[in-house]
C-alpha cells in the first residue's frame, strides 16, 4: 500500500515536473536548445541507433502519457488526431533528410560520390516509376480507408452562435498564427506575418544565392539556409501548433499537458509595455535608491507646441529600440557577421533578406521577453491600433 | 493458361483494343516508351527519368501523394455534393445523414475529412523535401513559387471546407480565423489606418464594408458565409489549384525533371 502510494506520488511528481517544464519560460528555451543541439550534432543524433532510441523513448512517453486523463482528452479529440500524426511524420522525415545529409556530407569529405550520384543513369518511367506510384497510391488509399473506418471524423454539436466555446481555436494548421496573436496586434499576426511568410517563401530562391546543395541532401554545404528554414518550420510553425493544441486552455491560458483545464483559473501575471517600464518602473526603482530627479509617470503632454503628439514621446523608448533593430542592426551585421553574405547578396537582396529575417526573429524575441520578463509591447500606440 | 492467353490475344488483336491502346503490351523499350507517351495521364511524366530522382528515399513520393490526395478529395467531394446542401437549415443534418448512410458505408465524409488533413501534412512534407534537397535553386525558382501558391490554396481549401459541416467546431474556428481580417491595415475596420479613410465625417471602412465583410458576406459567420465558402470550396479554389498543378507538373519536366546533383 505504502509502496503503491509512493509509486503513485513518484508518477505525480514526474507529471508535475513535466507540467512545470511546459511553462512557457522553460518550454521555449528548452525547445530552442534541443533544436540547436540536433543541428550541431546532426551526424551523431541521426545515426539509426541513436535516432531509433530517441524515437522509441518519445513514443513510449507519448503512449504512457495517455494514462493521464487530461492528456488523453486532448489527444482523443478528433480534430487533434492529425496533430499526433503530424508530430510523428514531421519527426520521421526530418530525421530522414538529416540522415541522408549526414551520409552525403561524410561521403564528400572522404571524396566518395554522393548517394544521388550517377545523374545520367536513366530508367524508363514505365515500369520503374509508374509502379512505385501505383504502390504508393494503393497504400495511401488503404491507409485513408482504414483511418476513416477506425476513427470518426470531427463533428461537434450543431452550430450555435450564442454558445461560445472556451477556448475558441482556429483550425489546427493555423494555431501557430493564432499563437502569434498573443504577442502581436491582430493586423501583424493575422495579416502582416502571413503575408511575409508567403512573400518570403516565394522570394527564398532569389535570396539564397548559394549554388551548392542543389539536387542532393546535405547540411554542410548550406548550414545557414537549412538551420533557418528548419527553425521556421519546426519551431515557429509546428511547435507553436503543438503549444496551441496541448498547452492552450480556457481563456487562452497556458496549462501543462497533464493539467486540468480549469476555466476559472486566474490569468497569469500582468504584462507591461516598454513605455511603462521606461517611464514608470525605471524612475520608481531609481527613487527607491534615493535618486529623485525623475518622477515616475507616463508623459501625456505633446511637445514642440503640439507638433509631436504625446504618444510619440511616451513611446519613444520603443521607437528607439525598434529603430535600432530594424535599421541599425542590419548595417552592423552587414559589416561584421554577415559580411560575406552581404557581398554575395548585394544591397537589394540583403534588404529583403533583412526584412524577412528580422520579422522571423522578432517572434521568438517577443516570446522570450514576454515569458521571461513580462514585456508586452515595444510600441503601444493603442490610439491607432498600432502595437508592436 | 493457354486458354487465358488465347482470350487475351483475342482482345488485344481486336479493333476496339487497338483503338484504345495504340501500342503493344509494354514489354520492351519501345512499347514501354509508347505506353507513357500515348497516354494523356502518364505523359505527365517524361519517358525516362534519372535513377536517383525516383528513389523513394529521395522524393518520398510526397508530391505524388499530395496530388493523389487532391484527386481523392475531388472524387469524394463531388460525391458529397450530391448529398450536401449548403444552408443553415440542412447542412448539419446532411452531414449526420451522410455519417449514417448505408450506401456510402458512412465513410464518404470521413475519408474526405481525414484526406484533407492528410493533404495538409503531405504538402508540408513535400515542401520540406524540396527544401532539404535544395531543389528550389535555379532553374527551379519559379516552380517553387508556384508551389508556395499551391500551399496557400491548399490551406484555404481546408479552411473553407471547415465551415461546411456547420457544427460548433466549424463556425467558431472560422470566426476566429476570419476575425483577423478585421485588422487588415486600411481595409479592416479595426486595422491601423482605417480611421483615416473617411469622407467628411463618414468612415469608409466599417464593420459592414471591410475585408472581413467581403470574406463572410456579412458581419458574422451566417448563411451568406456558408454559401460563399461552399462555392469557394467546391468550385473556385479547386479550379485554380488544378490549373496550377498542371503548370507545376509541366515545369517539373521543363526545368529538367526531378533534381539531381549537377
Ligand atoms: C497541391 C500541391 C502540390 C502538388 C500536387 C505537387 C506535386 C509535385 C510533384 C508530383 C513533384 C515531382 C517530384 C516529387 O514528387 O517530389 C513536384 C516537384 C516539385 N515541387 Fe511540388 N507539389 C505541390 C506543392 C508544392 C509546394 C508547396 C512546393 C514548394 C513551396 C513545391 C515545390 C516543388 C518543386 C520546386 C519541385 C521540383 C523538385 C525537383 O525537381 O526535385 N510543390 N511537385
Amino acid at each position: 500500500m505504502i509502496y503503491l502510494l509512493a509509486q503513485d506520488s513518484a508518477i505525480e511528481r514526474i507529471k508535475s515536473l513535466i507540467n512545470a517544464a511546459c511553462a512557457p519560460e522553460f518550454f521555449l528555451p528548452i525547445t530552442i536548445v534541443l533544436f540547436v543541439i540536433t543541428l550541431v550534432f546532426y551526424r551523431k543524433i541521426t545515426l539509426p541507433a541513436v535516432a531509433g532510441i530517441l524515437a522509441l523513448a518519445f513514443t513510449a512517453f507519448y503512449v504512457v502519457s495517455m494514462a493521464d486523463p487530461d492528456f488523453l482528452k486532448i489527444i482523443k479529440k478528433p480534430d487533434n488526431v492529425p496533430i499526433t500524426m503530424m508530430i510523428f511524420l514531421v519527426g520521421f522525415f526530418c530525421w530522414l533528410s538529416l540522415r541522408r545529409a549526414a551520409v552525403n556530407d561524410q561521403r564528400m569529405e572522404r571524396g566518395e560520390p554522393l548517394e544521388e550520384a550517377g545523374a545520367d543513369d536513366k530508367v524508363l518511367v514505365w515500369p520503374d516509376l509508374v509502379y512505385t506510384e501505383l504502390i504508393a497510391l494503393v497504400l495511401c488509399s488503404v491507409f485513408l480507408v482504414v483511418w476513416a473506418i477506425v476513427l470518426k471524423a470531427p463533428l461537434e454539436q450543431p452550430a450555435n452562435p450564442s454558445v461560445i466555446p472556451n477556448p475558441s481555436k482556429a483550425p489546427w494548421y493555423f494555431l501557430g498564427l493564432q499563437e502569434m496573436l498573443v504577442y502581436f496586434d491582430p493586423w501583424i499576426a493575422g495579416v502582416l506575418l502571413p503575408g511575409l511568410i508567403i512573400v518570403g517563401l516565394i522570394a527564398l530562391p532569389y535570396i539564397d544565392r548559394n549554388p551548392r546543395g542543389n539536387g542532393y541532401y546535405t547540411f554542410k554545404d548550406r548550414p545557414f539556409a537549412i538551420s533557418l528554414y528548419l527553425f521556421g518550420f519546426l519551431i515557429l510553425w509546428c511547435v507553436l501548433i503543438v503549444v496551441g493544441t496541448f498547452l492552450r486552455g480556457p481563456n487562452w491560458n497556458l496549462f501543462g499537458p497533464y493539467e486540468y483545464w480549469d476555466p476559472h483559473r486566474p490569468a497569469a501575471l500582468v504584462n507591461v509595455n516598454i513605455s511603462d517600464a521606461f517611464w514608470i518602473y525605471l524612475p520608481a526603482a531609481l527613487n527607491d535608491r534615493g535618486i529623485t530627479f525623475w518622477s515616475p509617470g507616463l508623459p501625456d503632454q505633446p511637445a514642440l507646441g503640439g507638433w509631436i503628439p504625446a504618444y510619440i514621446i511616451r513611446e519613444s523608448p520603443g521607437i528607439v529600440l525598434l529603430g535600432f533593430y530594424f535599421f541599425v542592426l542590419p548595417v552592423i551585421l552587414a559589416k561584421t557577421v554577415f559580411k560575406k553574405l552581404y557581398t554575395e547578396m548585394g544591397f537589394e537582396r540583403y534588404l529583403v533578406f533583412w526584412l524577412l529575417l528580422s520579422w522571423t526573429a522578432i517572434m521568438p524575441i517577443k516570446m522570450v521577453l514576454r515569458w521571461m520578463f513580462n514585456i508586452k509591447y515595444f510600441l503601444a500606440i493603442t490610439e491607432y491600433f498600432f502595437n508592436v | 493458361m493457354s486458354i487465358l492467353n488465347q482470350v487475351g490475344n483475342y482482345f488485344r488483336d481486336s479493333q476496339v483494343w487497338g483503338s484504345i491502346m495504340r501500342h503493344g503490351v509494354p514489354r520492351d523499350r519501345r512499347t514501354r516508351a509508347m505506353a507513357v507517351l500515348s497516354n494523356v495521364f502518364l505523359h505527365l511524366h517524361p519517358v525516362a527519368v534519372r535513377k536517383s530522382g525516383i528513389r523513394l528515399s529521395f522524393t518520398w513520393c510526397m508530391g505524388g501523394l499530395t496530388f493523389f490526395l487532391f484527386l481523392a478529395e475531388t472524387v469524394t467531394g463531388v460525391l458529397l455534393m450530391f448529398y450536401y446542401r449548403p444552408t443553415v437549415e440542412y447542412a448539419y443534418v446532411d452531414i449526420i445523414n451522410l455519417r449514417n448512410s448505408v450506401v456510402t458505408l458512412g465513410l464518404l465524409r470521413e475519408i474526405h475529412r481525414w484526406g484533407a488533413h492528410a493533404m495538409v501534412i503531405a504538402i508540408w512534407l513535400h515542401m520540406l523535401r524540396v527544401f532539404m534537397t535544395g531543389s528550389y535553386k535555379p532553374p527551379r525558382e519559379f516552380n517553387w513559387g508556384i508551389g508556395v501558391i499551391l500551399l496557400v490554396l491548399t490551406l484555404l481549401l481546408s479552411f473553407t471546407g471547415y465551415l461546411l459541416p456547420w457544427d460548433q467546431l466549424a463556425i467558431w474556428a472560422i470566426t476566429v480565423g476570419s476575425n483577423m481580417a478585421r485588422a487588415t491595415p486600411f481595409a479592416g475596420h479595426e486595422g491601423p489606418g482605417a480611421a483615416f479613410l473617411t469622407i467628411g465625417d463618414v468612415p469608409l471602412v466599417h464593420a459592414g464594408s471591410d475585408a472581413r465583410f467581403g470574406l463572410l458576406a456579412g458581419t458574422f459567420v451566417g448563411p451568406n458565409a456558408l454559401l460563399r465558402f461552399y462555392v469557394l470550396h467546391c468550385i473556385f479554389i479547386p479550379l485554380v489549384v488544378s490549373v496550377l498543378i498542371a503548370v507545376h507538373f509541366w515545369r517539373v519536366r521543363k526545368d529538367g525533371g526531378i533534381s539531381g546533383p549537377l
